[in-house]
């Protein structure tokens, strides 16, 4: 146990930094003697930013802020009260993929202590540790181990304190539910009250040891998500549902098309609406209201004429991200049985639509924003954006991310968050920016649009010979082929986007595994091969032939067929997840459409932190997958979304889902990857080669069927 | 359209002062304060903003304040009874049901006029009388597991 001052609190640090994966360069939030103080008493576990110590081991740049080896920034991690309630502080954000839960998993596995007892603080600028945000399928993997490094760190310290209070030998201690106990006399002792009424700080040590996930209890099981009943009484309030005394509710003036430029403007009439103020700063043109209704009305009062440009039409885009024209489709067959085959695959922008829209509350005070919005950037938001649009210091906001409507990637940045801002700037009163559905399409970001040309040569031998993979514009994500293939060669060519793009669920790797899967499908169809026996020729890779054979037995792949269904499977690595995917489709041959049927998905992600919730994000991405996969597109022509309602983006509905089954291939003897978006990748390939299979017809272009399939002929 | 001056939201009478035009959902989220009822796209296409009035299940972001009336109106907030949750609720919370969760509140309150109208209904009927509330989450398999649990809790199901 270590009594701590400020200065013993700095000794403790330096040899530290490596264990933590935060990057460099934040800003300093609080000097120590103030962060401790108020922390108030109870056992703290806290790590210090990797600023001066990490900069030197990653070489990174970054602002410095105090010297070398002289850390003055600290992070609280957990709190444990004096009423026995742990509370862990992580800047990751929940979106819907029960992070809430698992990382309280995390913690209570560690401790141990019951679920109930845990609370969570999540993405809060001013409460938090730094996090990069919340993307990129990180959270199990790397925050996730984090915590059970803090859960471990003060599970050791109230080992100690135990060890003191009965004076006995530490050894003789165990610590379970909560309770240190003493075994050999039936004592035990609650953490709140062996922490209570002291000032204590632990720091995160490199030789604590976690438990093996090999004899987890609480990690590894279904606990149900932490605040499920909040959300089946309408009682959590997301961003968009926040409210603040005074507070009016705001909305900004869109021009007509990207790039549009105001040329005159007239409030008159919207300024003269009762209740309504307009703001102008530059070509900045909003309003606020007393009801979002309002707000609404007055903004279409707005007379706006806008200087516009010509812009590129849809039909000239999968030319123009290439930079002309692609090499001709071909398939050629050689003397010696082997292939060689030449496609081109394309895949439409689509829309994230989270159903809540890009949100905020705005509010200042003296001098200080504090925002609500529904973000997976809020440290982002807050030091780029923030001080960007304000020219303040990052110490003058604060970002708070309420657990939120979904995201998909779509909100990694601030816009509405900044919008909400101004406009409560200008009115000196709370301002709620809800973005409306039609905004959500137009003003976000998409995922890329991409084209990608494949050249490849199998042997009669069915082994893949060579592999020649270009992606234009959709990204670099899960572009590796996981097969054993020599000298594989691939590449992502960056195009100027007409249409604002990001990130969406699994990157690229969508778009990278539909062309894959698809020209692989092929390869085996052009030499008669089985698809999967075809790839398990082609795969070393142990994890991934597991989950092959594993999907392919639930899925009862090369079983009876029925008559006008079509199979199709394709596989997958990404993000440290390994996935099968098997996908039965019909094909009404009067109507043309299109439907699945059923989906099997194998998937291996390490050790399962909890396998209901896992199966929950397999399920879903599956759905959501599908939507791409089959009809989403962005339509857009001149500079507009010509498209940007529900009524005309058609997403997948109850009507559209298969059945889905998720077989689980629980690796306790791995860590834990992240599972949010890989299970995406394989659904586009596996629906596409069932289709095939069913018609005959291969389908080259995401979406596959918007408008089902066209009858012969 | 007149003035409302009163509206009846889950069995208390609410005094305010809202155009009728306006939709019940702004008026409902902004003036009472009333937040579970979503807003997700303004048009009647996902259903995020499903509630009752009379039982009949409406889109309160297309639905004119002025056009209710003295009719009772039901949000998510009112399902709850003696602190007992709708079995339907409760069905979503051992189905797991939600991921997000945005649009738990619509689909809930669909659901529940449908185990009123059909209280022992088929996967077909579910698919057919939800298929105009969105989850993008995806989570149809497991809602439609958890209008079945609750048919079933309700006493509805037949098997």
């Amino acid at each position: 146990m270590t009594k701590v001052t400020s200065s013993s609190v700095q000794e403790l640090y330096p040899e530290q930094y490596e264990l933590f994966r935060l990057p460099a360069g934040r800003p300093v939030r609080f000097r120590r003697r103030e962060f401790l103080k108020l922390l108030g008493t109870g056992l703290v576990v806290l790590c210090v930013s990797p600023r001066a110590g990490a900069q030197a081991e990653s070489g990174g740049g970054g602002r410095r802020r105090g010297g070398q080896g002289r850390p003055t920034n600290l992070d609280a991690w957990l709190k444990v009260e004096p009423d026995g309630t742990v509370t862990f502080f992580t800047g990751k954000a929940e979106v819907g993929q029960n992070i809430r839960t698992s990382l309280t998993q995390a913690v209570a596995e560690e401790l141990p202590a019951p679920i109930g007892s845990i609370r969570a603080v999540m993405a809060d600028t001013d409460l938090t540790p730094y996090d990069m945000g919340t993307f990129g399928s990180r959270s199990t993997p790397d925050m996730g181990l984090q915590l059970r490094r803090v859960a471990a760190t003060a599970r050791e310290a109230l080992l100690d304190l135990a060890a003191a209070h009965w004076s006995v030998d530490r050894a003789s201690l165990s610590a379970a539910d909560g309770k240190v106990v003493h075994s050999a006399s039936g004592r035990s002792v609650g953490f709140g009250e062996l922490a209570a009424g002291r000032q204590l700080v632990r720091t995160i040590s490199a030789e604590t040891v976690l438990r093996p996930a090999t004899q987890w209890r609480i990690a590894g099981t279904s606990v149900p998500k932490v605040d499920a009943r909040e959300f089946v009484t309408g009682g959590h309030r997301y961003a968009s549902d926040m409210a603040l005394p005074g507070m009016l509710f705001g909305r900004v003036l869109r021009p007509p098309s990207y790039g549009a430029t105001l040329d005159s403007l007239d409030t008159a009439r919207a300024g003269a609406m009762p209740g309504v103020r307009v703001v102008r700063d530059g070509d900045f043109v909003g309003v606020v209201a007393p009801s979002s209704h309002e707000a609404s009305r007055a903004v279409a009062a707005i007379g706006a004429t806008w200087k516009t440009h010509a812009q590129m039409s849809e039909s000239e885009l999968f030319r123009a991200l290439r930079g002309g024209d692609g090499p001709p489709d071909g398939l050629v067959r050689e003397a010696d049985g082997g292939i060689t085959l030449r496609r081109t695959y394309t895949m439409a922008y689509i829309a994230h639509v989270p159903l809540e829209p890009r949100a905020a509350v705005a509010a200042w005070k003296d001098g200080k924003l504090t925002v609500w919005t529904g973000s997976q950037r809020p440290f982002g938001i807050r030091d780029e954006e923030m001080t960007a649009a304000f020219g303040l210091a990052p110490e003058r906001f604060r970002v708070i991310v309420p657990d939120t409507g979904s995201g998909y990637g779509g909100k990694h940045t601030g816009l509405a968050a900044i919008e909400a801002a101004r406009l409560s700037r200008a009115v000196d009163r709370p301002v709620k920016m809800v973005w409306s559905r039609e905004e959500e399409f137009t003003w976000a970001y998409l995922r890329p649009a991409g084209v990608i040309d494949v050249a490849s040569r199998a042997g009669a031998d069915g082994r893949i010979a060579s592999w020649d993979f270009h992606n234009y514009n959709s990204g670099n994500a899960g572009i590796e082929p996981p097969y054993a293939i020599p000298g594989p060669k691939t590449q992502f060519h960056r195009s100027d986007s007409p249409l604002p793009q990001g990130s969406y669920r699994s990157l690229a790797a969508a778009a990278n595994h539909f062309a894959r899967e698809s020209h692989v499908d092929e390869l085996a169809g052009e030499l008669k091969l089985d698809p999967l026996e075809f790839r398990l020729r082609n795969i070393e890779n142990p994890r991934l032939r597991d989950v092959a054979e594993a999907g392919a037995r639930a899925f009862g792949w090369g079983g009876p067929r029925t008559a006008g269904r079509g199979r199709g499977m394709a596989v997958g690595v990404d993000k440290g997840g390994h996935v099968a995917t098997f996908a039965e489709v019909a094909v009404d041959a009067e109507s043309g459409r299109v439907g699945a049927v059923r989906v099997v998905q194998a998937f291996d992600c390490g050790a399962v932190v909890n396998p209901d919730h896992l199966k929950l994000q397999l399920e879903g991405a599956v759905v959501q997958g599908l939507g791409g996969a089959l009809f989403e597109a962005i339509h857009f022509g001149n500079g507009q979304i010509v498209n940007p309602h529900l009524s005309a983006y058609r997403v997948p509905r109850f009507s559209d889902a298969p059945q889905v089954e998720i077989v689980l291939v629980d690796r306790r003897d791995l860590p834990s990857a992240g599972a949010g978006e890989t299970g995406l990748v394989g659904i586009a390939p596996a629906l596409g080669n069932a289709i095939c299979d069913a018609t005959g017809v291969r389908l080259r272009s995401m979406p596959l069927v918007p408008d089902g399939m066209r009858r012969p002929g | 359209m007149p003035v409302v001056s009163e509206l009846n939201v889950n069995g208390v009478r609410h005094p305010l002062h809202a155009d009728g035009d306006r939709p019940l959902l702004s008026v409902l989220r902004d003036d009472l304060g009333i937040t579970g009822t979503k807003f997700g796209c303004g048009e009647g296409q996902c259903g995020a903003c499903t509630v009752h009035v009379e039982g009949v299940p409406i889109r309160s972001c297309l639905t004119p304040v002025g056009a209710i009336g003295p009719q009772r109106i039901t949000t998510i907030e009112g399902l709850e009874k003696d602190g007992r949750l709708h079995p339907l609720q409760q069905a979503f919370l051992d189905e797991g049901a939600m991921q997000c969760a945005y649009c738990t509140s619509g689909m809930i309150m669909s659901g529940v006029v449908l185990l009123a109208k059909n209280p022992d209904p088929t996967d077909e009927e579910i698919v057919r009388f939800m298929d105009g509330n969105i989850c993008r989450c995806g989570v149809y398999p497991r809602i439609l597991g958890a209008i079945k649990r609750a048919a079933k809790a309700m006493g509805g199901a037949r098997t």
